[in-house]
């Protein structure tokens, strides 16, 4: 039964997905692929949830590099998205920078 | 992750609907920046709730979030703007290998799965680790460590089904008896053909076609993240892993169709290879038409709107600083700039816009293919900076062309069209360009950054 929860949960979130980016002008594909790219970043949860004190050997290597390599994610893919759209200015804010 | 305590999942609920409203904020520039904000909170408050579960061990979460947070920032803040590409590339890499590394985590800690968890850990760790050397070997074409053209040869089809094939076999096994000795080499053989898969499907794609490649290891990314959400039970995974999957989607559709090509014509074709570029190249011949810094001076001196068309060479010049500058020293001149983006300029979605910002274009003066050529007869003079298919004619004129149907900047309907390019060769599609020969077309040759260098001085003399 938990299955078919959690594929219900991923077919309403992905229509949800289609319906927001096809809103997203193409002036901001970069920064919307940059920012999915931290959101991506979301398996750190599931990595940081798995880090426990009584994992396996192996299973705390593995979780410990899948949080680091998730955290590059998160705090790349949003400081460099947030650097990006700082400089999307409209005329008149342009010229007073 | 079931045992978590109620109030953990009902954070990740709020953290999903912060998630949602900061996409929904992306859809213009102004609210952009706040949308990313609020997106980064929903990101916070989710990892500030996790680490309230009992049993953690912190002392590693330390050192991985500590290393993670250095590089990431480190990255975020070096990255030329030129090199997005291959910085995206990079961290769509990470995030399939941190969804692979989750699964197979999990797997060595959880041997006894179900039929169902190990399926969602076999699609977990084969997209993951797919998405991690495809996107390493896109890392590598981006930043011109490893050759751009299309690398083709003959079986190649046949290999990469063959490796689906025994992926297939591997994962049936793996499936059936997940905590044997033999349901875990099979899972390690997984491992092994996901990351050859990952590298064989990614060669033979060329790099004017990157932004298609980008755009779905983007939605991989996503989707591999979904799937360690299936695996751990987790639904905060789930629903950020499919919007991420769908924003990649869209993206590879909108890439593809700017191209009028199908996604698998530009996985499988090898277009822009080396056999492909020899035999396109006949075709419109004539005499162009050479102008010195001086004539265009000229003719942007007298004109009353200019547009200009960025391409990939203005990315690969540097020299989006002084198109700006000579774009403002045109206003001056009262006038009217702006600035005509195709979809698939340069090596990823929005690249160009990026860029352009960058140099402090306002973005009211980005303007999309769409809205530009229905007005094009009304510009006086296109500037094409560095671009070469997406303004070739044969696209709409040539039914042999290999790029006939492929939506263009309509330059050629402009009063003056002026071509900077270094030199005569044709773009990445290997074919030459009609509108090089137009009878409104001057070619100003050089290095796109000298060039518009030395027409700033000109209009400064």
């Amino acid at each position: 039964m938990e299955a078919v929860y959690l594929t219900f949960v991923f077919v309403l979130a992905i229509f949800l997905g289609f319906e927001l980016i096809s809103k997203v002008p193409s002036t901001l594909h970069t920064p919307l692929m940059s920012g999915s790219n931290a959101i991506s970043g979301i398996t750190l949860i599931g990595a940081l949830a798995s880090l426990k004190t009584d994992n396996v050997q192996l299973a705390a290597i593995l979780a410990t590099a899948a949080v680091a390599l998730a955290t590059i994610n998160v705090v790349g893919g949003y400081a460099v998205t947030n650097r990006m759209l700082e400089m999307f200015k409209k005329k008149d804010e342009g010229e007073s920078k | 992750m079931s045992s978590a305590p109620i109030f953990i999942n009902f954070a990740y609920i709020i953290s999903a609907a912060l998630f949602i409203f900061g996409l929904k904020m992306l859809s213009s520039p102004a609210t952009a920046r706040r949308g990313n904000l609020v997106s980064a909170v929903g990101m916070l408050l989710a990892i500030i709730v996790t680490l309230l579960n009992q049993g953690l061990d912190y002392k590693w979460i330390i050192v991985g979030m500590a290393i993670g947070s250095v590089i990431g920032l480190f990255a975020a803040y070096k990255v030329e703007m030129t090199s997005m590409p291959e910085m995206v590339a990079l961290f769509n890499g990470f995030g399939g290998m941190s969804s692979m590394l989750l699964a197979w985590g999990e797997y060595a800690q959880h041997p006894q799965m179900s039929v169902f968890i190990a399926i969602v850990a076999f699609i977990s760790a084969f997209i993951g680790a797919m998405t991690f050397s495809g996107s390493m070997v896109a890392f590598g074409k981006l930043s011109g460590k490893i050759t751009q053209q299309a690398v083709v040869f003959n079986g190649q089809h046949i290999i990469n089904s063959l490796i689906l094939l025994i992926t297939l076999a591997a994962a049936i096994f793996f499936t059936m008896q997940p905590d044997t000795a033999m349901g875990i080499k099979a899972f390690y053989l997984i491992l092994a053909l996901a990351l050859v898969f990952g590298i064989a499907s990614t060669i033979p794609i060329g790099g004017a076609d990157m932004p298609v490649v980008i755009s779905l290891l983007n939605s991989y990314s996503g989707l591999a993240a979904c799937a360690a959400g299936f695996v751990i039970h987790n639904n905060i995974l789930i629903v950020a892993g499919a919007l991420v999957g769908a924003a990649g989607m869209i993206l590879t559709n909108i890439m593809c169709k700017a191209m009028n090509r199908s996604l698998a014509n530009v996985l499988f074709s090898g277009f822009g290879s080396a056999t492909q570029a020899a035999s396109g190249g006949d075709g419109p011949q004539g005499e162009a038409k050479p102008a010195t810094a001086e004539d265009v001076f000229y003719i942007l001196e007298a004109a009353d709107s200019v547009a200009f068309v960025p391409g990939y060479g203005l990315a690969v010049a540097q020299a989006q600083h002084v198109v700006k500058e000579l774009g403002d020293l045109l206003e001056e001149n009262d006038t009217e700039v702006s600035y005509a983006i195709h979809p698939v300029a340069g090596r990823m979605p929005g690249h160009m816009n990026v860029l352009l910002a960058e140099a402090n274009v306002p973005y009211d003066q980005l303007v999309e293919m769409d809205d530009i050529n229905p007005r094009m007869d009304t510009v006086d003079v296109c500037v094409v900076i560095g671009a070469n298919d997406v303004v070739n004619p044969a696209a709409l004129e040539d039914e042999s062309s290999p790029i006939y149907g492929m939506p263009i900047i309509e330059t050629f309907n402009a009063n003056t069209v002026i071509v900077l390019k270094r030199s005569m060769n044709p773009g990445f599609a290997g074919i030459q360009n009609a509108l090089f020969f137009r009878e409104n077309t001057r070619m100003y040759f050089g290095d796109a950054k000298v060039a518009i260098q030395a027409l700033v001085a000109e209009f400064k003399s």
